[in-house]
């Protein structure tokens, strides 16, 4: 439909979260637009230049569309090329703030976010996969990033839960030896 | 998760980021407890997360120190902490290039891609495709079969995303899949449907059966996911415009059925499909449009704006197909999103009617000052192209621009009014002196210089012609005394202008000058020198050839001829002709002067300027031996095509004129895979007393790759009249078979020829297209000593702007003073054309046109060369 590019799923350019100041907490780039960390930066400048003053969530950036959600000290940025549907887009960003929200228990603040950073990489690595749109709706997302609820005791999780830790260590002791082969072999 | 560094930073205030003094060193060096027993999920889960941060930050890991902490990483894999699991997935990915033998953890991957914890599964099969190369494919290849069909949507999504980023590198391997893809389309899973259609179709791309059958096949089942709707609407309107399929085609219908979908990312989707068609009708369009108006008053900001965005794409072509939608854009100006604001205003503009104007100028001046200078920029160039649409609406643009100009703003959105009101100017001979008003009132506080010096150029050709010059040179010395040495400059340069066309000014000029010749820089003083000393010989002819149509050659030629001479120092005073004339360069000569110096044609100096096509062509012809004693080129044609399209051998022909030869330039490819030909020449033979003198074979032509060859002719001498000639030509050639495929051709060959198209050499490939920015002062400095005059009836024209058209394009002269464009409702024109004949003769064309039953034309022809005249008019007649 559009000339020079065919039907494709990539969808999505890069995801950046930003903080207060513009500097970079998260960034993920798909694809080789943006190859040098020099770029990137400067991109992520003039992003956060044009955008941090206005709570629009839309903007049209050196060609690309940029869908953007600011909450207290974070800026969440979602990129794909000018010719894609704006929507889609902000499915993603949708997803990301969504999910997030949901796992810092709608806390969503810098500091919160930088607590859990291993949540954040493993959320958005649900949700896109090389540019792809893996996912878009969030209590997938949650549910597949399965970030251990904080020391839930026993008595309270679920027995389904109980069950799935047995099983888990049961099996690890089974091959925890073919591993420790494998190591071995490899120096 | 409270963890224990966080502690620390609690006292040293909310702000802080744990992990902004990260040391790549020191985390690496914590790495170490990977290799301790038992393992720590918590601590190691830390340090993982750490590594990749930094990693996200964009330090820099090297090969050696990424490769040792990724060996230590694949010890975590006998923890069973699921989180851990998983960062180790993350690393492996973010590793992936940077470490060695990053294989080392197939066979562990392997197995949580088949074990029975679901979590693992999917992120085990995109860490593992992501580090698998097209031979270990195959080792797996089992694996990702099941994995494509298997009911756990994560994991099936993660097999066929993994499989489409493989198809880039192993798409052998991949398209056996093409099964398992099929049934996983008909998923009750929206992802994993919309990620199998898209694999499915970039496995069939290039098989145009194969992706009709499958359209066929999901618009009739139907889809569930929104995604995949999108997609299919994309795949859709990629036949549509490759088949060139009408738009009673049932996959037009089934993109328009799709406007009606309840999700709005498939009905925008569908509109704007139908948006991008080429050749649609406004009646199809008008469904796409109305959905459009809907989401234009949407609460989302995105749909708001995709919706503007493509309605002013819709716009550009089909104005009156969006006008129903003026209301709701009209709305939209006040949108705290200024990018739609912008693009409401520039589409009303475009949309609106002439009696609009006022009230949505009215409206953009309340809004515009709110507005960022990058917008501000767009705005101006919306009003700009309202202003060629609407020439009547110039005295409000003008008003509107003007007070634009009055306010702050950069560089970028000043220089886009100034160049606004320009155009305008040009456009509209009515509204030059308001322009020039406001343009000089801007320069009296200007800070850029590169637009002052922009504007005193436009006074100095303009102001002289206006019917009150005089007020102008008050604005222009003030520019003398309080400016920079740029602008002081040009503004002396101006000044002069005035003095030259304007008797009556010329004594105060004088007296200005006087005091520029005092000035403290040197350039503003050289100019006023020089200005001073032409200006007091009064003679019209220097005043032409100095002041109003200045120096203006192709600067690169320059800089080479001068370059040259300095290197050959000789006796002789360098030659202004010997610079080789570009694509519309001016030689301003001394009369007399008839002959060409010699040809300038080392390319030892780098390029400073981007050469013209001109430049390129005379450094290639300067290669050949045989075309070194030609002199300079003097013109180069455009490129004839010789051949049908698609034939056995396709052949351009580009002809380059010099002072008394012809050369013609023979673009050939052959397209046949089984021949080579060698010793190519084409053979031509002309009707007129014009001599072939010489060919240049191309030695060989292989299969589709160009080669030149060349023929050399001479003009005849006796007889300067004949300008015009037909050659015919015949391509001869030795064929050599060969193998298609390896190009290996046999030993014997025989000769062949192939009859191409006549080629006309005209007039027009004797004439340079020179500009004169002043054609009254040049006609004048040429004089009538060799004028002839003629009349002629253009019976088969109808309208004046056919016959500006016809004898521009027949003479291959430059119109001068805008004179191409004629004014509408008018009954007569005249046509000014300027060039140079070959041979460096300077030519004038003055054509007065009159319409009354086809169009009469009195043709004025002034040359320094009598028999330039009678060419010219012989070849008219």
């Amino acid at each position: 439909m559009f000339p020079g590019c065919g039907p494709s799923l990539y969808t999505v350019k890069a995801v950046l979260i930003l903080d207060n100041d513009g500097d970079r907490l998260y960034a993920k780039y798909y694809g080789d637009g943006y190859p040098s960390v020099k770029e990137q930066k400067a991109l992520e400048k003039n992003i956060f230049n044009k955008t941090h003053r206005t709570d629009s969530e839309i903007a049209l950036l050196e060609g690309l569309t940029v869908v953007y959600k600011s909450n207290i000290d974070l800026f969440f940025y979602v990129i794909g090329s000018s010719h894609e549907n704006e929507l889609m887009l902000m499915a993603v960003l949708n997803c990301l703030f969504d999910s997030l929200s949901q796992m810092l228990r709608k806390n969503v603040e810098r500091r919160a976010l930088l607590e859990n950073m291993e949540g954040l990489f493993l959320a958005v690595d649900e949700i896109v996969d090389g540019g792809v749109i893996l996912e878009s709706d969030p209590q997938q997302v949650v549910h597949r990033v399965a970030l251990r609820g904080d020391d839930v005791p026993l008595t309270e999780q679920t027995v389904t839960q109980v069950r799935k830790s047995i099983r888990a260590s049961l099996s690890a002791i089974k091959f925890k030896s073919s591993i420790t082969l494998l190591t071995v072999k490899a120096h | 998760m409270i963890k224990k560094f966080d502690k620390k930073d609690e006292e040293s205030g909310s702000g802080s980021n744990p992990f902004q003094h990260l040391e790549k060193s020191a985390v690496l060096q914590e790495a170490r407890i990977f290799n301790e027993t038992p393992i720590n999920p918590r601590r190691c889960l830390h340090i993982l997360t750490k590594i990749i941060y930094l990693l996200n930050q964009g330090e820099h890991f090297g090969t050696t120190e990424a490769t040792e902490a990724f060996f230590a990483m694949t010890r975590l894999f006998q923890s069973n902490d699921q989180t851990l699991r998983r960062m180790c997935y993350l690393t492996i990915k973010e590793m992936a290039n940077i470490s060695e033998d990053v294989i080392i953890v197939t066979s562990s991957l392997t197995k949580d891609m088949t074990g029975k914890e679901d979590v693992y599964r999917g992120p085990a099969i995109r860490a593992l495709c992501r580090i698998t190369d097209s031979t270990m494919l195959q080792a797996i290849e089992r694996y990702m079969k099941q994995a494509i069909v298997d009911k756990v949507p994560s994991v099936s999504s993660s097999a066929l995303v993994s499989s489409l980023h493989m198809v880039k590198r192993s798409y052998d391997v991949v398209k056996r899949w093409v099964n398992e893809a099929q049934e996983a389309a008909s998923s009750d899973n929206i992802m994993v449907q919309y990620h199998a259609l898209g694999l499915l179709y970039h496995l069939r791309k290039n098989d145009r059966l194969a992706v009709t059958k499958m359209l066929n096949k999901f618009t009739k089942s139907g889809l569930k996911s929104p995604f995949a709707y999108c997609m299919l609407i994309r795949i859709a309107s990629k036949l549509l415009d490759e088949t060139e399929g009408g738009h009673d085609s049932p996959l037009f219908d089934f993109i328009e059925s799709c406007l009606r979908n309840k999700n709005e990312m498939v009905v925008y989707e569908a509109a704007s499909a139908i948006v991008h068609m080429p050749n649609c009708t406004a009646r199809e369009l008008a469904p796409a449009v109305s959905v459009l108006q809907l989401f234009c008053s949407s609460p989302k900001a995105a749909l708001r704006y995709a919706a503007v965005r493509t309605l002013n794409k819709v716009a550009m072509k089909h104005p009156s197909a969006v006008t129903a939608c003026n209301l709701d854009l009209e709305n939209l100006i006040t949108d705290s999103n200024r990018s739609i604001a912008t693009l409401a205003i520039t589409t009303l503009l475009k949309t609106g009617s002439e009696s609009s104007v006022d009230r949505l100028m009215k409206q953009i001046s309340s809004f515009v000052s709110e507005i960022s200078d990058e917008f501000k920029v767009v705005v101006v160039q919306a009003i700009s192209s309202l202003c060629q649409k609407y020439p009547r609406k110039h005295s409000v643009m003008m008003n509107f621009l003007s007070n634009m100009l009055r306010d702050d703003g950069g560089f970028e959105y000043k220089r886009a009014i100034v160049d606004c009101i320009i155009s305008i100017i040009e456009e509209n001979p009515e509204s030059k002196e308001t322009g020039l008003a406001h343009l000089c009132e801007f320069i009296e506080d200007c800070e850029h210089t590169v637009l002052a010096t922009k504007i005193l150029h436009l006074l100095g050709k303009e102001g002289p012609r206006t019917p009150q010059p005089s007020k102008y040179i008050r604005f222009i010395f003030n520019r003398v005394v309080l400016e920079s040495e740029a602008v002081r400059a040009a503004a002396v340069s101006a000044l002069a202008k005035f003095g030259a066309q304007n008797d009556d000014l010329l004594p105060s000029v004088l007296v200005l000058m006087q005091r520029c010749m005092m000035d403290s820089d040197d350039e503003v003083r050289d100019r006023a020198t020089f200005y001073m000393n032409v200006l007091q010989q009064k003679q019209k002819a220097l005043n032409a050839a100095y002041i109003f149509n200045g120096l203006s050659v192709s600067i690169p030629g320059l800089e080479k001829s001068l370059h040259q001479y300095t290197l050959e120092p000789s006796e002789k005073p360098f030659d202004m002709k010997s610079v080789p004339l570009a694509t519309a360069p001016i030689t301003e000569h001394k009369t007399g002067t008839t002959t060409c110096c010699r040809l300038i044609c080392t390319g030892k100096l780098p390029e400073k300027l981007a050469p013209s096509r001109q430049d390129i062509y005379q450094e290639q012809l300067a290669a050949i031996p045989e075309f070194q004693a030609l002199g300079p080129l003097f013109k180069s044609s455009e490129q004839v095509q010789l051949t049908e399209a698609e034939t056995e051998y396709v052949v351009r022909c580009i002809k380059h004129t010099f002072a008394r030869h012809m050369v013609f330039q023979f673009d050939c490819t052959n397209t046949l895979n089984d021949q080579l030909l060698q010793k190519v020449v084409v053979q031509m033979e002309p009707s007129e007393s014009y001599e072939v003198t010489n060919y240049i074979p191309a030695t060989s032509l292989p299969y589709s790759q160009p080669g030149s060859c060349y023929t050399l002719v001479q003009l005849p001498d006796d007889d300067p009249t004949a300008v015009s000639c037909t050659f015919s030509c015949t391509m001869k050639y030795l064929v050599k078979d060969c193998d298609p495929n390896t190009g290996e051709p046999d030993d014997d060959g025989y000769d062949d020829e192939y009859v191409l198209e006549d080629l006309e050499v005209t007039v027009a490939d004797h004439i340079q297209k020179v500009l004169k920015a002043n054609f009254g002062a040049a006609w004048e400095e040429v004089g009538d000593e060799f004028e002839k005059e003629e009349t002629f009836a253009l019976a088969s024209v109808q309208t004046l702007d056919e016959a500006v058209g016809n004898i521009i394009s027949f003479l291959g002269m430059q119109p001068c003073e805008r004179s191409d464009k004629v004014p509408e409702n008018k009954n007569s024109h005249v046509l000014f054309l300027a060039g140079v004949f070959r041979g460096c003769h300077d030519v004038l064309v003055r054509a007065r046109l009159a319409l009354a039953d086809g169009v009469t034309m009195q043709v004025t022809v002034r040359s320094s060369e009598e028999t330039v005249v009678d060419v010219i008019l012989a070849s008219v007649g």
